[in-house]
């Protein structure tokens, strides 16, 4: 097991953020955290990635207890994030920005440039390296936020509703992109995202929260037709529908 | 702040020089040269000029790549100055000597500061306060420590001007020139380094957004206290400079806020972040000081005061119309593009 | 160990002074927590008041007293054409923008006064200057004590001012949102006007009563701009009451200083206490946390 998070609770100022949530990601898989707008996914991810730390429970990777680590230790711990609000190095290029990601790993400015050259490649964006990366579009932008969390190398990588804003095909792209790097390199993936055309195409499986707390897991095709997690999107005299609008 | 450099380096032999590095080149080799030629006087106003760089290439590294913002550096030219003049007057220990007493004594003032600022989470105005009441307070302190000469002075023994005596900083203004230009140059080259190291990408990140880095793993911290402690030890090299070329010391001079606030006018009025832009300043408002002097002497009127209104004014236009400085501004005119972070 | 007496004489004259020092700060406190502009320039607009006070009561032989409303209003002017001219322009401006800004204000202004009159203290003579009051065992200087109530009473019509009148209660909305302002359509361009107006209107009365007490010299100003920014601090950014009890804290502070250690050193403690509160308590001892 990968990523064990176990019974953790977080508060803010009194909100239950997250209460009792427990999942584990095994390794090499994809799993999918949906849910309506403010049901805890992103508390989970900055749970996970040392931004807080919980008020109760535990997070261990690879066996190993990781909660309440800084964020550069987790990172170091080979787990990788984006931010659901983007945060590019808006005055530096575009490759700057991976280069940033990529020193974490490589020795030298000089193997760091050409890792994050290929990255950049991989995702598309080497035509725009020399741009600054407040030039990008936001679909731009979020792409930027993976080739920057990708040039760290992790084992696990968090991404935060990447799709966001993207046209269908650079959606299939992406989930094209996520699947390779799956496939050849083994990271897991943990993602947090509301298009369900990238939801249904990449997880195996998927967690469902609400109002802090898991009320459904498993694997895609039963999830969404469960009655619970349909009732916490569509009200509970709406369900019964054939496909899930997230 | 970075100028984002080509994808392929550009140091072929067979390349044709740029721009940039002629202009350079020839900008070193005037500096070389400069003594052949020029009287005391004129030596006098290009050794100011070099150490207003040297403490403003300084100040830049915990600005520019930092993003702290400094009011307070008077400190570390004082630490640094009265760390070596008293090695000097009291123990015969000579500055090449004294020099990294007093390096490593401001490294460890800025970076307790520094910790001070982080670990409280001070930052923007509140960390300027910080710094100038750090300053003051050290300002007034060693005005009663007797053994540092008190309110009335440490004073360090002159010699003629004719005998060089590198060792102990002793002759001619020509040396202290060529002093003073090796040590600018030398923090020019290590602050070039930086910047295109691991460094220079991390730092920049921290500036441009913390949190992100931290997710890529880059420990925040202890960054932002290197830059600080490189930042006060590279100014305590400045003191020390400063000591042996003024031979006297008053804590009401050395470490006031006018002072500091003379170290942040090159580097804000040549360009923050980049590298020629606290030499370029430091050049622009020496000149300026003094043709207004000469303009002033030659009108007969010896008003003090006047070439700080100046200063004020260049850095009201500056502050307001090239917020970045001078040298961006003026790279792109000379065309000199992109080719070089800085 | 100096005697009751004169403790209690060294905190009384602390108080009062404390009461102008508060002025002073309240001018910086307000223009903070609503224009959100740090002021360096606040120390340097009192000599500046304060050379005009000089100038004016030498001229024509007036009490310095006499010359506050004038000379508040002046430079309540003064603040509003400074801010609506020039600061205006800097409010989107990153923060290190901003301080240099008034950085180079504090400056033209500082060396201006000395290009204008010179290193040299000048100070203003009034009839009641040697005078003082006799309460028991305490001795009060005449001329501190008409400063000090001079300064309290312009405090006191300040706070009143913000707190019952629209155009001051608007201020204080801007204050505490900022945004919840510009939605409601208030002018801010002109509140902020206003408020520098009337901080620089407090400098300007603060000096007048500085003047009863001191001489004054160019290099004041940064000195002042300093105080006012400890006081501040340690008040509570943005809290005028907190301007006004830090102003009393560090005068009675700075008095006692004065007097068990040596005077020079007084300052000392008000920058220890300044580092303090910044790194225990930023928002200040009556701040509000932010």
């Amino acid at each position: 097991m990968l990523l064990e998070i176990e019974n953790v609770g977080k508060s803010f100022k009194g909100i239950r953020a997250v209460s009792g949530a427990s999942f584990d990601v095994e390794e090499h898989a994809i799993v999918a955290m949906i849910g309506p707008n403010g049901a805890g996914k992103t508390t989970i991810f900055n749970l996970v990635a040392g931004v807080y730390a919980p008020d109760q429970g535990e997070i261990r990777f690879r066996g190993k207890r990781i909660s309440g680590l800084k964020p550069e230790q987790v990172c170091a711990a080979g787990i990788g994030r984006t931010f659901q609000i983007v945060k590019p190095f808006a005055g530096l290029s575009v490759l700057d920005n991976v280069i940033v990601g990529a020193l974490h790993r490589e020795r030298n400015v000089v193997a760091a440039r050409k890792r994050a050259l290929s990255i950049l490649e991989q995702l598309g964006m080497a035509h725009k390296a020399q741009q600054p990366a407040a030039a990008l579009t936001l679909p731009e932008r979020k792409r930027l936020e993976v080739a920057r969390a990708l040039a760290t190398r992790p084992e696990l990588l968090l991404l935060d509703e990447v799709m966001a804003g993207l046209r269908p095909t650079e959606v299939d792209g992406m989930v094209g992109l996520f699947e390779a790097l799956n496939r050849n390199e083994g990271t897991t993936i943990l993602l947090i995202e509301h298009v369900m055309r990238a939801v249904m195409a990449l997880s195996r499986r998927i967690v469902v929260l609400h109002h802090g707390e898991i009320i459904a897991r498993g694997e895609p095709a039963q999830v969404v037709k469960d009655p619970a997690v349909l009732s916490c999107y569509l009200g509970t005299e709406a369900v019964g529908g054939d496909e899930v609008q997230a | 702040m970075s100028q984002a450099t080509p994808v392929t380096q550009v140091d072929t032999g067979s390349m044709p020089l740029s721009r940039a590095q002629l202009l350079g080149a020839g900008c070193v080799l005037g500096l070389l040269l400069l003594p052949l030629w020029a009287n005391n006087y004129v030596l006098s106003i290009g050794t100011l000029i070099l150490f207003l760089a040297l403490a403003g290439q300084a100040w830049n590294v915990m600005m520019g790549f930092a993003g702290l913002l400094s009011l307070g550096h008077a400190l570390y030219i004082g630490l640094g100055a009265y760390t070596s003049a008293a090695l000097y007057t009291h123990y015969e220990i000579g500055p090449w000597l004294g020099v990294w007493l007093a390096a490593l004594l401001c490294a460890l003032a800025g970076v307790a500061i520094g910790a001070l600022a982080f670990r409280f989470s001070i930052s923007g105005v509140q960390f300027s306060l910080l710094t100038i009441a750090f300053a003051e307070f050290t300002r007034i302190g060693f005005d009663h420590i007797e053994w540092l000469g008190g309110p009335a002075g440490l004073f360090l023994k002159v010699q003629q001007r004719e005998h060089i005596d590198l060792l102990n900083l002793r002759g001619p203004p020509a040396m202290f020139y060529y002093v003073a230009l090796a040590l600018c140059g030398g923090t020019f080259a290590l602050c070039r380094a930086l910047l295109r190291g691991r460094a220079g990408y991390y730092w920049q990140a921290i500036r441009e957004n913390e949190d992100a880095a931290r997710a890529l793993g880059i420990p925040t911290l202890r960054w932002k206290l290197l830059a600080v402690a490189i930042s006060a030890a590279l100014t305590g090299v400045a003191g020390v400079f400063f000591a042996f070329y003024y031979n006297s010391l008053f804590p009401e001079q050395v470490f006031h806020i006018s002072r500091s606030i003379e170290i942040i006018l090159a580097p804000v009025i040549g360009g923050i972040g980049s590298l020629v832009g606290p030499v370029l300043g430091a050049a622009l408002l020496t000149l300026l000081a003094d043709l207004s002097t000469e303009l002033l002497n030659a009108l007969g009127s010896e008003i003090p005061g006047v070439k700080q209104v100046l200063y004020g004014c260049v850095l009201l236009v500056v502050v307001w119309y090239l917020p970045h400085g001078v040298w961006p501004a003026l790279s792109r005119a000379l065309g000199l593009g992109r080719e070089h972070k800085g | 160990m100096p005697e009751p007496d004169l403790i209690a004489n060294v905190v009384l004259t602390g108080l009062l002074t404390g009461m102008i020092y508060g002025l002073m700060a309240l001018g910086l406190s307000v223009v903070f927590g609503v224009v959100r502009i740090v002021n360096f320039a606040h120390g340097e607009l009192m000599t500046a008041a304060m050379y005009a006070v000089v100038l004016i009561s030498t001229a024509w032989e007036l009490d310095p007293l006499w010359l506050m409303l004038p000379l508040g209003a002046a430079f309540f002017a003064l603040g509003y054409g400074l801010q609506r001219g020039v600061i205006n322009r800097f409010i989107q401006r990153p923060e290190h923008s901003q301080l240099l800004l008034m950085l180079a204000i504090a400056t033209i202004l500082v060396n201006g006064l000395l290009m204008g009159f010179g290193p040299d203290a000048q100070s203003v003579q009034t009839d009641y200057q040697l005078d003082s009051f006799e309460l028991g065992p305490l001795l009060l200087d005449k001329p501190r004590v008409y400063a000090a109530t001079a300064a309290a009473l312009t405090a006191l019509a300040l706070l009143a001012y913000f707190r019952y009148t629209m155009t001051g209660k608007a201020i204080r909305a801007c204050a505490d949102n900022h945004m919840g302002a510009l939605v409601t359509g208030l002018p801010l361009k002109h509140l902020y006007a206003l408020t520098f107006g009337l901080g620089t209107a407090c400098v300007a009365i603060a000096g007048c009563a500085q003047m009863l007490l001191l001489d004054v010299t160019p290099a004041a100003g940064p000195a002042y701009t300093l105080l006012a920014f400890v006081i501040v601090i340690v008040g509570g950014l943005g809290s005028m009451a907190g301007a006004l009890f830090g102003g009393v804290l560090i005068g009675i502070s700075e008095a006692l200083a004065g007097l068990f250690v040596a005077p020079s050193a007084k300052s000392m403690f008000s920058f220890a206490l300044l580092i303090l509160i910044l790194l225990v308590r930023p928002a200040g001892l009556l701040g509000a946390r932010a």
